[in-house]
């Protein structure tokens, strides 16, 4: 809802922060978080009734990304901060890669280099920019749901 | 008799007297008399309520601190109550003016059915043009209606929920509208782009198209009623080496503040694609 009424109306260029996709790679980084997946294809399908992407893409680019942090946090596990950049980063551009590819299948004839220049980098930064909140909170949040994490 | 006379010269001697001191109060000549015996008593009188206010204050004040304290966070709790009320009603207010717009246009044309219904969120993709709306199937808005507000075309209903309704926005880069210019009657295709522009294509060349000229729906394709306001052109882009004329519309909604739309909810949009014909390999 926030990302539907806020994060949407403030967009940088034709850019916007998707606030989702940063707590999910948020969540999937943490070491104990087990329910990473399911909160993957929950988002999935949540955004699937809200945007016109096809209903299969939303789940598919979250699921990727999921798949993709998940990866990040057992090899870069001692320096989260760097995979979380990179997990966002590269999950930005999976993101918007799939959805061009989609969109541009489906007949709307999105000029790439305009799509990358004009919304994919705004977004990027965005991205970047609001990486590090988020994973704040959610560290805090994993903290709180898996307390024995603590010791 | 001789008690009585006494009597009567002591009465009219003290009425003389009353009389004569009222008449020299009256006429100001007892005034320096008055101050010298008046001034003394003043003076004793100011300095004995001096102190006795100094002493009453002295008793009281702290009591005055803490009810005044107490006051001022009441106080403060109005202000703050009347601020946070003061918004909703500026917020009301602008809500019902936009309502009342839509209530002028809407009984500008009586021939069509309208439902109206409020923004509550934007697409999450950013390639993406589109609207979400408070009303769906439940207020009988259906796929393909035309929406519209009281400035112009704003899209069409492209999915519905029994609550909510998703709107594609003529700005949106999939968009493809059939329009033609109001003086010079030429049909043309709309299209929506990335950048949330609007743009005219495949206008003929001969076609005299001036900047300032109004775009409205054609009707054709049976997915808008005709004669919708879409916008004016802003600019011409015409190359001798090309089949066709480009032009820049400025549209006629501001997407950036739409809050409230109207849906043509007696409008049934034609599905044109069985008589199309078949590409043959």
């Amino acid at each position: 809802m926030l990302q539907m009424v806020v994060v949407s109306r403030l967009p940088l260029v034709h850019g916007t922060a998707d606030l989702v996709l940063l707590a999910l790679i948020s969540w999937a980084l943490q070491e104990r978080a087990r329910s990473a997946w399911a909160w993957a294809i929950l988002a999935g399908v949540f955004v699937s009734f809200i945007s016109a992407l096809p209903f299969y893409m939303p789940v598919v680019i979250y699921v990727l990304v999921t798949a993709m942090a998940r990866l990040l946090q057992r090899r870069v596990w001692q320096t989260p901060i760097l995979a979380l950049l990179v997990a966002v980063f590269v999950g930005t551009l999976i993101e918007h890669g799939l959805s061009l590819v989609t969109l541009n299948v489906l007949g709307a004839g999105i000029p790439w280099q305009e799509g990358f220049g004009l919304v994919t980098v705004p977004s990027l930064l965005l991205n970047l920019a609001m990486a590090l909140p988020i994973y704040t909170v959610i560290v805090d949040l994993s903290r709180s749901v898996y307390p024995e994490a603590e010791e | 008799m001789n008690s009585s006379t006494p009597r009567i010269w002591q009465t009219a001697v003290i009425v003389v007297l009353v009389a004569g001191i009222i008449a020299l109060a009256l006429s100001g000549f007892l005034s320096p008399a008055l101050r010298t015996v008046l001034n003394p008593l003043i003076r004793v009188q100011s300095w004995i309520s001096t102190r006795y206010m100094a002493v009453y204050e002295f008793l009281t004040v702290p009591r005055d601190i803490t009810s005044l304290r107490n006051e001022n966070a009441e106080l403060k709790d109005q202000v703050s109550q009347l601020q946070s009320q003061n918004l909703q009603l500026q917020q009301q207010i602008r809500e019902a003016e936009v309502l009342y717009a839509l209530l002028d246009f809407a009984r500008t044309s009586p021939e069509n059915e309208y439902t109206a219904a409020a923004v509550i969120g934007l697409d999450t993709n950013p390639f993406l043009r589109y609207v979400i709306i408070d009303k769906g199937s439940d207020d009988g808005l259906r796929h393909g209606m035309p929406v519209v507000t009281e400035q112009g075309l704003v899209g069409r209903v492209d999915a519905v929920t029994a609550g909510a309704a998703r709107v594609q926005l003529i700005t949106d880069p999939s968009s493809r509208i059939n329009i033609r210019l109001q003086s010079t009657q030429t049909k043309a295709m709309l299209t929506g782009s990335l950048v949330g522009d609007v743009n005219i294509e495949m206008i003929p060349q001969e076609t005299d198209l001036q900047i300032g000229e109004v775009v409205l729906t054609s009707g054709l394709g049976g997915n808008y009623p005709a004669d919708i306001l879409v916008g004016k052109v802003i600019s011409v882009q015409s190359r001798p080496n090309e089949l066709f004329q480009t032009a820049s519309i400025q549209p006629a909604v501001d997407f950036s503040t739409l809050r409230a739309v109207l849906v043509i909810t007696n409008f049934q949009p034609v599905d044109i694609g069985p008589l199309t014909p078949a590409t043959v390999p």
